[in-house]
């Protein structure tokens, strides 16, 4: 099954060489067709509750040196893939760039413009990167929690263990790929999951035994978190039916890292059903809460302000909730991290600030 | 600091009118000189150490050129710093290859103040605009106690006389204590050797070293050798033989003159009645003019001029402006002209792009003046910094006051964003990487306060610049666009060369197919008549011979017909093929018939007897096609 998948993506890969091909022999001039990939074209998907691209396209022409440059590049990366394929090898999107020093012209100039092609091939092919044999550099965070896991090992051997008894402190790494073939959740004994975003608030609350006085599972976004992250995430919240609220910092691009969870980054939309988790709520920082708890703050800076006003016209924050929070935090020109809440100690987050905002949001009793 | 002192605006104010100069004189027995020049170190250049020796410079070099463009010698004038005896004290000595000063003249031009034909004639000097060697050789002797040595001779047959001079202070008297001909193995010249406090700092934006350049860039006539305190030297060489047209004075005009001076005038004429006075006295008044200003004036035609009185004079004045008076005569200006300017600034600037303008002569209030202006562009000049504005008035460079000078003001003025140069909110001075070069000539330059430093807000001549600096900017705005279009044919290039044909082989290859053809594609790709020019420059048997080579490539799928035509300047024709179809002013013709898909072909043509710089860019139009089916010229 899983030999078909790759076999299935390197067809279509190759429809997008014989497209190219086609126009030569028709006298038109080549060019490639995707979605316009920014907020401009996003749109809410009501089958999956997630937000996916839009109708709108961008189309590729060899009229243009920049895109001729690409779609060159798209025939040696496809060349590439098939090769992988065929030899049972794969390699990461890092890799991938360093091999194309040996493409000549058709080098990539930086890592992101090849992260960036292998994302248009998934949306043109409809497949996930991972067809291709190419793997992320990210590796997936951590999970400290009462959940028990089956990991099939390089060695190929099951192996078995337990979030919370099994591992140190730091936690159960997730690995990059959390499909079935690798990763099955065996068992779950707790009540809600916690995604934080940043290391120091999840070692504080692992520190506090935060997981198990509230049975909660606590996962580490380590900042805009990888997709095999969220993916384990929507899994825990599909599979365990266990409700998922995110804690990060307040301010625009924790904002961001909540909307990446629960409704699909812009970047990856054409997988938002695969990675979005459309139940997840948002905990706190919230711009209130630095007013209510008079939090420590930070002024804004120029491109907190931008990113705040590009916000307001993104529709995944369309909602009266998200209006409201950004033009508050607008107001008040201020922002507070996580660990702010010290201000009150260090036990204030674990024994009065979570518990009045899960009460407040209906999670305890 | 300008108007505590009214014996001081005097002083440099009336420079170019007799009658003032001499009640100066007259006044400046009343206080000692010394004490005199102590409270006005500020204007007279010396109230810093670093401004003093480049005060001291300025004025010998200035003077060694007015000496040189007199006698019509190319001038090569060698400035040599050393560090003096005693702490903070140089010692400057300037040379030139000029006519030379005769020998009573010596002790008067370099240790009396004030002393100089130029303050008696209108015309456009250098040495209008300073205090004078004089006032360096007062400086240096109050200063370091030393006296000027100064070094002189007028004719290879004649002897050279050596003087150590001092300056009078009490009476504005030179005087020699050492006088003695001695063997000078040079033709003729002049070497003045003068001690005095000061600092010497090269890296300083007001500088000796950038006033040399600055100077060097207007006069690329001249050689100049400069010898550092450090023992560097550093040369600036000549770039042409061509020594700028002499000045003719002029009698004041009509329109320029003050009250004050108009009476003093009356006064000195040696003229019987009204009439003649001011035919004789001024320039542009014919006998008709003058009967015509005596009669709006109400004033007899037949009154001795000595007897007008206040009231009449003040009518006078009030006719002058009522009656047609033609502009004063501009050729008693010198502008450094469009290629002497380009060679000036291409000889100190490596740049892709000069281009300079000469506007005609013009008048403000009686005065004429005139204006020029250079652009540079590209090269070494920085990109993100503001633009460098080289400054000059009567070829003068201006260092200090850039803010307050109406050059800076014109240019502020104009919104040079759409000549593609960033500046913020399309005022202030823009930010990009050129130069620009501002002169302004005139028999008296408007200056804003005595030290001479910034041209004042005057609207004639702010208008006269920003023409000159719109017309620099026009041409620059055509040089980026061309920039532009010649990148945008390089990149459809490097498509249809380089991308195009490997993308064909690679699609085929991941496919199994054979190599597609991709002509058809190329066509559509490019879908324009392309056009490419170069202009080369050559020497054959002491002609200068321009070859403009124009290349036009259809690069549309269609069979394409195109007229080309080339600006040229006013200059013979020597080869040129094919033969154009017509030529007309300035323009030569060429109907281009028949090109199939991706055909070339060639034209080329000859302009013989234009100096390298002349015609360095050409100009190509076109006719015929749509401006989008054409990149590379622009349409006629």
């Amino acid at each position: 099954m899983a030999k078909d998948r790759y076999i299935k993506a390197v067809s279509e890969l190759e429809k997008i060489a014989q497209e190219v091909y086609d126009d030569f022999v028709k006298g038109e001039i080549p060019k490639m067709s995707l979605p316009v990939r920014t907020k401009t074209n996003i749109v809410f998907d009501d089958r999956h509750h997630v937000w996916k691209y839009g109708r709108s396209l961008t189309h590729r022409s060899a009229k243009e040196l920049g895109s001729a440059y690409t779609l060159l590049r798209t025939m040696y990366v496809i060349d590439f893939i098939r090769e992988m394929v065929e030899a049972k090898k794969s390699s990461t999107l890092r890799e991938m760039y360093y091999i194309s020093e040996g493409w000549e012209m058709a080098k990539f100039p930086d890592q992101d413009s090849s992260n960036s092609l292998a994302e248009d091939l998934e949306i043109i092919t409809m497949s996930l990167r991972e067809d291709f044999k190419l793997r992320p550099e990210e590796d997936g965070a951590r999970v400290i929690g009462n959940v028990t896991i089956q990991e099939v090992n390089r060695k190929g051997e099951k192996k078995v263990f337990n979030c919370r008894d099994d591992v140190g402190d730091s936690g159960y790494g997730i690995p990059y790929n959390v499909e079935k073939e690798k990763l099955t959740i065996k068992e779950v004994d707790a009540d809600f999951v916690v995604a934080i975003e940043t290391g120091g608030m999840f070692d504080r609350l692992v520190e506090n035994g935060f997981d198990e006085d509230s049975r909660s599972v606590l996962v580490h976004l380590k900042g805009q978190p990888a997709r095999s992250t969220r993916r384990f995430i929507k899994r825990l919240n599909e599979e365990t039916e266990l409700p998922v609220i995110v804690f990060t910092d307040g301010d625009p691009w924790s904002f961001r890292i909540f909307a990446s969870v629960a409704y699909g980054a812009i970047k990856t939309a054409h997988i938002s059903e695969y990675l979005a988790t459309p139940t997840a709520r948002y905990l706190g920082i919230t711009p209130s809460d630095i007013v209510n708890y008079d939090l420590p703050t930070d002024t804004l800076t120029d491109q907190d302000v931008n990113a705040l006003q590009a916000e307001l016209t993104d529709p995944r924050f369309g909602d009266d909730y998200w209006q409201g929070e950004i033009k508050l935090q607008l107001d008040m020109n201020k922002k507070s991290e996580q660990q702010a809440l010290a201000k009150y100690g260090l036990d204030y987050v674990t024994d009065t600030y979570l518990p009045e905002k899960l009460a407040e949001m209906g999670m305890t009793k | 600091m300008a108007n505590d002192n009214g014996t001081a605006s005097e002083l440099t104010g009336g420079i170019v009118a007799e009658p003032i100069a001499n009640k100066l004189a007259a006044d400046l027995k009343e206080i000692s000189v010394a004490e005199f020049f102590e409270r006005n170190k500020q204007i007279l250049g010396f109230d810093s150490l670093h401004r003093s020796i480049l005060t001291a410079v300025k004025e010998a070099v200035d003077n060694a050129l007015d000496a040189c463009e007199e006698a019509e010698i190319l001038p090569d004038i060698d400035i040599k710093i050393e560090k003096g005896t005693t702490k903070d004290e140089l010692v400057m000595t300037v040379e030139d290859n000029g006519p030379g000063i005769v020998k009573k003249q010596i002790e008067n031009i370099f240790a009396r103040l004030l002393y100089g034909s130029r303050f008696h004639a209108i015309r456009q000097a250098r040495g209008q605009q300073g205090i004078g060697i004089s006032a360096v050789v007062m400086y240096g002797q109050l200063t370091t106690g030393r006296p000027a040595r100064v070094l002189s001779k007028i004719g290879p047959e004649m002897p050279a006389y050596e003087m150590d001079i001092y300056l009078d202070t009490k009476a504005n008297r030179p005087e020699v204590v050492r006088s003695e001909a001695v063997h000078w193995d040079k033709d003729h010249g002049t070497r003045v050797t003068i001690s005095l406090s000061a600092k010497y700092a090269k890296e300083r934006r007001q500088s000796v070293f950038e006033y040399l350049k600055a100077t060097a860039i207007v006069n690329p006539h001249a050689h100049i050798t400069f010898l550092e305190p450090t023992g560097e030297t550093y040369v600036f060489p000549r770039v042409t033989d061509k020594t700028p047209a002499k000045t003719e004075s002029i009698k004041p005009h009509p329109l320029g003159i003050e009250l004050g001076t108009l009476m003093k005038m009356a006064k000195a004429t040696e003229a019987y009645r009204m009439t003649s006075f001011l035919i004789k006295e001024f320039s542009r008044i014919s006998q008709r003019t003058a009967r015509e200003v005596c009669r709006k004036a109400d004033v007899d035609e037949l009154l001795r001029p000595q007897d007008m009185n206040r009231v009449q004079a003040m009518r006078v004045l009030e006719a002058f402006n009522m009656v047609k008076i033609m502009a004063p005569p501009t050729d008693c200006l010198s502008p450094i002209g469009d290629s002497l300017m380009r060679k000036g600034l291409r000889k100190e600037i490596d740049t892709k792009f000069a281009h300079t303008v000469t506007r005609a002569p013009s008048v403000f209030a009686g005065h004429p003046f005139q204006v020029e202006v250079g652009i540079v562009y590209g090269g070494d000049i920085s990109a993100d910094a503001p633009v460098k504005i080289l400054r000059y008035a009567n070829r003068v460079p201006l260092l200090y006051q850039q803010g307050g000078c109406v050059i800076t003001h014109a240019v502020e003025g104009i919104d040079w964003r759409p000549y593609g140069l960033e500046q913020r909110g399309g005022t202030g001075i823009p930010v990009g990487p050129a130069m620009l070069l501002v002169h302004v000539a005139s028999t008296n330059v408007p200056f804003t306060s005595e030290s001479k430093e910034a041209i004042a807000d005057v609207p004639e001549i702010i208008d006269e610049v920003q023409l000159a600096l719109r017309e620099c900017a026009r041409k620059l705005k055509a040089h980026i666009n061309k920039k532009e279009r010649l990148k945008k044919i390089a990149e459809k290039y490097e498509i249809i060369q380089k991308v195009l044909p490997r993308l064909a082989e690679k699609s085929a290859s991941v496919i199994g197919k054979k190599v597609p053809p991709i002509d058809v594609v190329v066509t559509k790709i490019m879908n324009v008549v392309v056009i490419e020019d170069n202009t080369e420059h050559d020497v054959v048997d002491g002609k200068g011979i321009t070859t403009v080579g124009i290349d036009v490539v259809n690069y549309t799928p269609k069979q394409r017909n195109i007229t080309i035509a080339c600006k040229v300047p006013v200059a013979e024709l020597g080869k040129v093929d094919p033969k154009p179809s017509r030529r007309e002013e300035g323009l030569v013709v060429w109907k281009v018939t028949k090109m199939e898909p991706t055909e070339k072909r060639h034209i080329t043509l000859e302009l013989v007897g234009l100096e390298k710089d002349a015609y360095e860019e050409a100009e190509v139009f076109f006719e015929g096609l749509k401006a989008d089916q054409v990149i590379g010229a622009e349409p006629l």
